[in-house]
């Protein structure tokens, strides 16, 4: 239904090729992913669906540079991260990947301007800016008025709005979304997926995990994943249709 | 190097929210160290407080003076050799003297006699028994180290012409004398009445085991007079350069061993002493009993220590989920590892900076109920027991925030 903007595709940011990822429990082996190959561009605006333990988080974490997998190869804007150590990890996520948690992760003591400001400390920005940038992108999710509020002074729908701005506070190629409205109801849930739909316009490139239909529909592209493979992608049908936009 | 600066201002201020937040918590985690930095401050003023008495006891005897005596000042296990040793007669001073005198390039000074005894001492109805009785010459106040509160040592005619006059320690003096001045009152020392002419200034313990201000003073020909059976002699002899104490020491020897008349092939037969051999001798004992003390007491930083290693535990489990998230956004190893330092030295900092102020008060308040314990605050101390708060920090908050750094990003964000 939003699906009426369609920005066209930017160079390849995330390139992985037959990623699985093997869980070892004692005697058992989960195979979490068991292959999966896909090309994300930038100005994507990306649905995963599947069935619970179909891997969709397990698939996130990669994607994150939270997780290395078991084998497969993975490039992030050209550069190999399954040959990257910890500190290049964490520098990637730090720079080039928003995420946005279901249950919003945000440090409990603390404002939220200061949790907005934490990407920016690893990153060593230094305080003035990191304060004039935080409350910048609070405004941009509609928040001007909450910069020192602690969470458990925040709504729930707030409270993901804080988790956004953090996740977009760093400028990064990417935000990763795991259930982003899971954990609130369908109208707050509404108006989180109206923000992803404003970033995504503004020129942000979206993943985002999630079990229901309704917010699957925001998003441009979907990818179905089933015991750890994917089932289906309409990646295809999105190019078709950006290639016709263009002729 | 900026991002450090920020990671590490960003810690403290975690670590004091974290602090706040938990103070109940934080008080009693910090007490284990409170009460270990009390105890190790303590007894640190009371070691200092040793030295420095020891220090000033030790300066008694002068760097610059030896001691001819029959026993050396150090434990012997062949004490037998040493006990039928001939007496150090006061006699010696003279011949000595002579020597040095001839000597053109002696390292010897002067030669004093002198000779003691115990005995009390009278003044109308007040009586102090166990009064060291000494008498000397008029040049043993250039061996000496001491002042006068009031009045002067006698000279050298009263001391040839064996005047009945004395000088007196503190005690002597404070214990008969409480309201007047003694000076020109006559003492009376196994009922031979003394013109007391002067009045030693305070001078303490010897290492707090006895006084140095029982003691009366005399000129050697009166003592002999009436004292000299039962009596111990000494010579102390004055040392031109205390740099060459060494020298010094060898031609005393010599010289004794002439006025004894040894052959060359017997083997001395008195010692002499000095203060820097006695300092050897006690300095090996004062050490064990500072190693002894500070061990005893850094085991309850010890116990201080384990407490905060525990409580950092408990919070890195707590805030797994936190850890998760931070490592989510960009922190790496080093980054949780220092949080987590800082907040277990930041906690030892309190635990330090309370336990200073707990031993500041209580030296105080000891020092002034009883002035003559031994216990010494310092800046150093301050600086000493706030570096130990830091180390004890750093010691116990590296196993948890070793652990807490090494998580595994998606474990500690599945964490419930
Ligand atoms: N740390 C782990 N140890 C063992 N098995 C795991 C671990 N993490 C995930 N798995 C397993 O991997 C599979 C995929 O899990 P994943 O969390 O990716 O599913 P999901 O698609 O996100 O499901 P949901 O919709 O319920 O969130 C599941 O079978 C799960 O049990
Ligand atoms: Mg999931």
């Amino acid at each position: 239904m939003n699906a009426d903007v369609i920005r066209p595709l930017g160079p390849i940011i995330i390139d992985i090729a037959n990623i699985t990822k093997d869980y070892v429990m004692g005697e058992e082996v989960v195979h979490a992913l068991r292959g999966v190959s896909l090309q994300i561009h930038s100005n994507e605006y990306i649905a995963i669906m599947g069935p619970s333990g179909s891997g969709k988080s397990t698939l996130m974490n990669m994607l994150g540079c939270l997780d290395t997998p078991t084998s497969g190869h993975y490039e992030f804007n050209g550069r190999n991260v399954s040959a990257m150590n910890d500190d290049e990890l964490a520098a990637i996520r730090n720079r080039e990947i928003g995420f946005v948690f279901q249950t919003f992760n945000l440090l409990p003591r603390a404002s939220s301007l200061r949790n907005v400001e934490l990407p920016l400390i690893y990153a060593g920005v230094d305080p003035e800016t990191r304060e004039e940038r935080a409350a910048q992108v609070l405004r941009d999710v509609g928040l001007g008025d909450r910069l020192d509020h602690k969470p458990n002074e925040l709504s729930g729908g707030q409270r993901q709005r804080v988790a956004i701005a953090r996740a977009l506070v760093n400028d990064p190629s990417i935000i990763l979304a795991d259930e982003p409205t899971g954990n609130l109801d369908s109208k707050t849930g509404q108006e989180i997926m109206a923000l992803f739909e404003n970033l995504y316009q503004r020129g942000h490139t979206i993943i985002l995990v999630t079990h229901e239909p309704y917010i699957a529909r925001h998003a441009r592209r979907t990818v179905h994943l089933r015991d750890g493979l994917i089932e289906s992608d309409d990646g295809a049908v999105v190019r078709e249709l950006e290639s016709l936009a263009l002729t | 190097m900026k991002r450090f600066v920020y990671e590490v201002s960003e810690s403290w201020k975690i670590a004091v929210t974290q602090m706040r937040s938990n103070k109940t918590r934080s008080i009693l985690t910090a007490l284990g160290v409170i009460i270990g930095i009390v105890a190790v401050t303590l007894m640190g003023t009371a070691i200092t407080g040793i030295q420095i008495g020891f220090d000033k006891s030790m300066a008694v005897f002068g760097d610059d003076v030896l001691y001819v005596e029959q026993w050396p000042w150090k434990q012997v296990d062949d004490w037998w050799n040493y006990r039928d040793r001939k007496k150090i007669k006061t006699e010696y001073a003279e011949p000595i003297n002579r020597m040095i005198a001839a000597a053109p390039n002696s390292n010897l000074l002067e030669a004093v006699p002198t000779s003691s005894l115990i005995r009390s001492v009278k003044y109308g109805d007040s009586e102090v028994s166990n009064i060291l009785i000494r008498g000397t010459v008029s040049d043993y106040i250039i061996t000496s180290t001491f002042d006068f509160k009031e009045g002067r040592f006698f000279n050298e005619l009263e001391s040839r012409g064996g005047a009945n006059v004395c000088v007196i320690g503190y005690d002597v003096a404070d214990a008969l004398f409480p309201s007047e001045s003694p000076i020109d009152k006559s003492v009376l020392i196994s009922g031979q009445p003394f013109k007391v002419i002067g009045v030693i200034s305070r001078q303490g313990s010897f290492l707090g085991l006895f006084s140095l201000d029982a003691i009366v003073v005399m000129p050697l020909p009166v003592f002999q007079k009436y004292f000299s059976a039962k009596s111990e002699s000494d010579i102390l002899v004055k040392v031109k350069d205390k740099t060459k104490l060494a020298e010094a020491r060898d031609e005393l020897t010599g010289l004794m061993r002439r006025v004894r008349g040894l052959p060359p092939e017997k083997k001395d037969d008195f010692s002499i002493n000095e203060q820097q051999a006695l300092k050897s001798t006690l300095d090996p004992i004062k050490n064990s009993i500072a190693i002894a003390g500070l061990f005893v007491t850094g085991l309850s930083l010890f116990v201080g220590a384990i407490g905060i290693m525990n409580i950092t535990f408990v919070s890195v489990k707590e805030r797994t989920k936190e850890i998760g998230t931070r490592k989510a956004l960009g922190a790496r190893r080093r980054t949780i590892l220092l949080q987590f330092l800082i907040e277990s030295t930041a906690l030892c900092l309190l635990g330090g900076f309370i336990g200073l102020t707990f031993a500041y008060l209580m030296c105080f308040g000891i020092g002034k109920t009883f002035p003559s314990f031994p216990i010494h605050f310092s800046f150093n101390l301050v600086m000493v027991s706030m570096i130990v708060s830091i180390l004890t920090g750093l010691f116990s908050g590296f196993a948890p925030a070793w652990s807490a750094s090494r998580l595994d990003p998606v474990t500690a964000l599945r964490y419930e």
